[in-house]
């Protein structure tokens, strides 16, 4: 007689069950401990063959101390990450409305090519004729730049952002000292509302920072920068759109009051998503702007970076772009590796920003996104970025406080947090409960011009059903804390595999590597 | 266009919900002789088959490493990288996320940082690692600069054997921070005097090892003579295998060791990107620039991590910030730390055994042709071989019988009367029938 | 012991003598939030009005500590090495950061009273 009771086939029960489990994982959510708790320091992951005896050529500099660093098989490897992969949250995982960050969606396309032989497996000292096509592939980018941009070259070799932004301005100290002129020009003027990288890089070199204060609507008066500009004035950083999500309407006015003073107009283009194909730096009077390839041109960001910054220059500033750089003749493409070779072609390279040719890796990217979307689709994508935006702050005005009134904005929407006055819920914890919801948070306490700012980016990528139900949850939060839930926000995030960090003691008593219990019990001794 | 969601009925209904007509309505600051009336002179979007193709046209005109003997290295070196690697650093949570910035949703980011931290201070034996900067070069420049922090005084010394594009980007940042920079000649035979360049107002020495000829090098004499003087030694390294079999520069004095990590986990890439490998001793932590990963609670008692320490960076520092960077090499420190996992230090240590069995193998059978001589009395996977001839076309004639020799010292220091030096690689992906092909092929332009 | 005397950067002093506490004031260790991390001056180091003397480190924020007054370093808060949270639990007691023998005590004029202290708080917000 066989048994055909078989399985229930209905949840039973609806009951709720609060008892922490033996594991302590509950289901997906999985504890997972350091590497270097699992691994063991004989395990390997790999297989390789110890080689044939032979006569060893180390002098007398062999390692004979035991370097200490476990190691787990494949499968323990795969589980590991995976499961730590699982505690983050990506572009894919939801929307990701982080400001001045540019979380689009990241095409598979681009990393499929990004692997292809031809620009993986090459390096860069191969000699020039075998890698043409990677060549190639630089000087197509560099024109897709200059054209998008108005601008005369490019120096691609910058890493990052950042990079980019010390590439820009050693180019214009480069040219400031080619006028004889490096004594008295050292000024650099950097609105309050810039990046931090911007009044950090010009101090990296030697610049003197001079902070312009942002006026009533959130933009610069070309009038205080007529003021501050003279004589010792080496050039202004200035974001456009700036990071309040606005176009500096002034801009033209503000490129002249520099360039009558005989500086120059550094932009930094970490915000260029809103107007690829709109308008162009190079109309506006930019002698130099970095492009964050990774924000506008989509290469993923990978948990912060890598990145690659690209700088577009102005005739005037072109002649010192740092080596190397590519050059097309009848013979096919050359590279342009040091100072002298340069100055055979007429340049006054100003030295060398990093080791090889730059991020070729997120050239390759950055160049499939181009070609994919196509001057039609990069204006589009510019476009549909700035009408998201509006469309959050247009249904978001009555609820939450926008710092600037209620007018349009370019790719992000920035609000400040008048309206959670005297609520006993602070930007942070909004922010915090956002992740309950299942968002990632827009950027918070930046820009530091207004008081606990929001800036959302919902970039490009979001469709409107995904706008509506982003906007129906903000609005639910934003009523909430109305009515007085504080609890909802102050100890959020409930449901995010950990909770609130303990950043005071991290920072007091800093651990910033893992120790084994036995040494870390011998070292407390 | 595929990755655009909205469509014209969206498009048109969200202006109206704005309370616009058209969408340059929303363009209105920019002023409007400065609003492009045209698309720009570029082609038409395209789909992926004709993306693919167009690109795969340019991967194709180029040689693949992989596709011929190679020996080419001179700080970026082909090695074997295991499949989980790739696959892993492609996980959607990983590849997708951004700076950890939000650490309850950034617990994956934030463990491998630790992670990464920590091997990093066990390979170099130093007490701290930071979470990467860009690469080797831009790491040589900030530990220079964080040097002339510490010491309150301002002229580097760079050694010789130091790779020839790290000092170029050391010279150039010192040029523009006003700082001086002292680059002794090339050292092809590590026999440079740098003890007698150490005095007082030197705030840092810069050693490689190996260095860029190949040699390794004794740094505890060196460091010695800083101390004395009060300056610091900043050893640099390019292949970051070798510290699986060579005593790491914390053992040796060192107070900041900074150098490429390619070689685990990352792919040649033509250049980048890299991962810069940066770690110092405990005292100095608070000049260290980049990101710091620390570990602490959350509000339940739950071990965590969480970025630390950033009152160094530029975000709340601005000025004053130790370094400018932000973006640093995240996703290629996840490549670093899986690799290194796997290997752990018994898989570390055979793999640069291989390494080293290999190049001595290969110099063994070159430096028996007539006329070749390898010129390092030490090295660990590449060295410096002396050709009857000049180095630079012996490669091009080699590169036409398929054979990728390595790198000719005159392309990174031209006009330093090396031309017929020819430095090369040898790592574990080179086969007996490699180092065949190459000796081969030799003779045959010789 | 003497008047305590603040500065508009939020520094306090206080005068015993030809010798002077200095620390940061309540407000200011509110403003930081908890405190991380101080770096002292050396002992000996001779300061004058206005020179950044150490700097205070919270999680979200750095600022530069400047000499109310001029003079040397006589002894420096070396506990607050291991206890920084001292600055936010006792900013004007064991939360003192160093002590300053006076250069020139016709300085203290030009400070503020506690009184003025609090007017000047109550102006800034």
């Amino acid at each position: 007689m066989l048994n055909r009771q078989g399985r229930p086939t209905t949840p039973g029960d609806a009951t709720h069950n609060d008892h922490p489990t033996f594991t302590g994982n509950k289901a997906l959510s999985q504890i997972e401990p350091l590497i270097f708790e699992t691994g063991r320091l004989e395990t390997t992951g790999v297989d390789y063959e110890a080689p044939q005896s032979f006569k060893s050529r180390l002098a007398e500099l062999e390692r004979k101390s035991e370097i200490g660093l476990p190691g787990v098989s494949e499968p323990e490897a795969m589980r590991h990450y995976v499961r730590l992969s699982q505690k983050n949250y990506g572009i894919d995982t939801g929307l990701f409305p982080l400001g001045s960050c540019t979380m689009k969606h990241n095409p598979r396309l681009n990393e499929k090519i990004a692997r292809m032989p031809g620009f993986s497996d090459v390096h860069p000292l191969q000699p020039v004729s075998t890698v043409q096509g990677a060549l190639e592939v630089m000087h197509t980018l560099s024109h897709w730049l200059m054209e998008l941009t108005g601008m005369d070259a490019v120096a691609l070799s910058p890493k990052a952002g950042a990079h980019g932004e010390l590439c820009g301005m050693m180019a214009i100290k480069a040219a400031i000292a080619a006028k004889g002129e490096s004594a008295t020009r050292n000024v650099v003027l950097v609105p309050d509302s810039a990046h931090g990288t911007n009044p950090a890089t010009a101090a990296l070199i030697h610049f003197i920072v001079k902070p312009v204060p942002v006026r009533e609507d959130g933009t610069v008066d070309p009038a205080v920068v007529a003021s501050l500009a003279g004589p010792d004035t080496a050039a202004i950083m200035l974001t456009n759109p700036n990071t309040c999500g606005l176009f500096e309407k002034d801009v033209v006015a503000i490129a002249d009051a520099i360039h009558a003073a005989g500086g120059y107009f550094y932009a930094d283009g970490a915000n260029f998503n809103a107007i690829v194909g709109k308008a162009r730096p190079g109309d506006l009077g930019v002698d130099a702007m970095h492009i964050n390839l990774h924000k506008t041109f989509s290469t993923p960001h990978g948990g912060g970076g890598p990145g690659a910054g690209p700088v577009v220059l102005s005739e005037l500033l072109a002649p010192f772009a740092p080596v190397p750089f590519v050059r097309h003749t009848d013979e096919g493409f050359e590279l342009v590796e040091s100072e002298e070779e340069a100055s055979n072609h007429g340049a006054h390279a100003f030295g060398r920003m990093t080791a090889f040719h730059g991020q070729m890796g997120m050239y390759v990217r950055a160049l499939s996104y181009m070609l994919s979307h196509g001057s039609d689709g990069l204006r589009q994508a510019s476009e549909d970025a700035v009408l998201n935006a509006n469309y959050v702050r247009a249904c978001l005005a009555d609820l939450m406080s926008l710092p600037f009134g209620n007018r349009p904005c370019m790719h992000e929407v920035l609000f400040d947090d008048t309206w959670l006055k005297d609520t006993g819920v602070t930007t942070l914890d909004f922010a915090k409960a956002m992740i309950d919801e299942g968002y990632h948070p827009m950027t918070v306490y930046f820009p530091l011009v207004v008081h606990g700012a929001m800036l959302i980016e919902p970039t490009e990528s979001e469709s409107r059903a995904s706008l509506d139900l982003f906007i129906a949850t903000l609005r639910d939060l934003a009523m909430s804390v109305k009515r007085g839930e504080t609890e909802r926000f102050t100890g959020a995030p409930y449901h995010a595999p950990v909770r609130r960090m303990d950043e005071t003691r991290a920072a007091r008593s800093p651990i910033l590597k893992y120790t084994p219990p036995q040494a870390a019990l011998e070292a407390a001794e | 266009m595929r990755y655009l969601p909205l469509t014209s009925d969206d498009r048109a209904g969200m202006l109206a919900k704005i309370g616009v007509d058209h969408i340059d309505a929303l363009f209105a600051d920019i002023p409007s002789n400065k609003l492009l009336k045209h698309l720009p002179k570029l082609p038409l979007h395209k789909g992926e088959i004709e993306v693919e193709r167009l690109m795969g046209r340019m991967s194709a005109r180029t040689i693949s490493a992989s596709s011929v003997p190679f020996f080419v290295g001179a700080g970026a070196y082909k090695h074997h990288i295991p499949a989980t690697v790739d696959h892993l650093i492609q996980r959607s949570e990983f590849l997708t996320s951004y700076t950890p910035y939000q650490p309850e949703i950034a617990q994956g980011t934030l463990q491998y940082l630790f992670e990464f931290q920590t091997q990093v201070a066990a390979l170099t034996g130093m007490d701290v690692a930071n979470a990467s900067m860009y690469d080797g070069s831009t790491g040589c420049g900030e530990a220079v600069l964080m040097a002339h922090r510490i010491t309150k005084r301002s002229k580097a010394i760079l050694s010789g054997g130091l790779h020839p594009h790290y000092a170029d980007v050391v010279q150039t940042l010192s040029e523009m921070a006003q700082a001086e920079c002292v680059t002794l000649a090339p050292d092809v035979l590590a026999g440079e005097d740098i003890l007698s360049q150490i005095d007082n107002t030197v705030s840092c020495v810069v050693v490689q090892t190996p260095d860029f000829f190949g040699n390794l090098r004794d740094l505890r004499a060196i460091a010695d003579k800083c101390h004395a003087n009060g300056a610091l030694l900043i050893a640099v390294f390019t292949e970051v295998m070798s510290l699986g079999l060579i005593t790491p520069p914390g053992e040796m004095g060192a107070d900041i060791v900074v150098g490429e990590g390619q070689s685990i986990g990352n792919a040649l890439n033509f250049g980048g990107p890299y991962v810069g490998l940066f770690a110092t001793k405990s005292q100095y932590v608070r000049q260290m620039p980049g990101r710091l990963c620390g570990e602490t609670v959350d509000a339940d008692g739950t071990r965590g991590f969480v970025l630390t320490l950033s009152t160094r960076e530029q975000h709340i520092r601005r000025d004053k910030a130790t370094s400018n960077i932000c973006t640093n090499s995240g996703l290629c420190t996840l490549a670093f730390t899986i690799h290194m996992s796997l290997l752990g230090q018994t898989g570390l240590k055979r793999i640069a055994e291989i390494n080293h069995a290999n190049a001595v193998m290969l110099a063994g059978q070159l430096s028996a042709i007539k006329g070749v001589s390898v010129l390092n009395k030490s090295f660990f996977n590449e060295f410096a071989v002396r050709l009857p001839g000049n180095a630079a076309h012996l490669v091009e004639q080699l590169a036409s019988k398929h054979v990728m020799a390595g790198v000719p010292v005159s392309r990174l220091l031209p006009g330093a009367g090396l031309d017929d030096v020819l430095l090369v690689a040898n790592t574990e992906v080179n086969s007996d029938e490699d180092r065949q092909a190459f000796v081969e092929a030799l003779k045959e332009v010789l | 012991m003497g008047e305590t005397k603040y500065t508009k950067d939020h520094e306090y002093i206080r005068v015993d003598g030809d010798v002077a506490i200095v620390g940061i004031s309540d407000y200011a260790q509110s403003q930081l939030g908890d405190v991380v991390f101080v770096e002292l001056p050396k002992l000996g180091k001779a300061l004058s009005k206005g020179d950044e003397a150490a700097v205070v480190e919270s999680v979200k924020a750095a600022s530069e500590v400047y000499a109310p007054v001029s003079g040397e370093v006589t002894e420096i808060n070396a506990a607050l090495e291991g206890q920084p949270g001292a600055i936010n639990e006792d900013p004007e007691g064991s939360g003192w950061f160093m002590k300053v023998k006076l250069s020139d005590p016709s300085e203290l004029s030009g400070l503020m009273s506690e009184a003025d202290y609090k007017a000047y708080l109550a102006s800034i917000h």
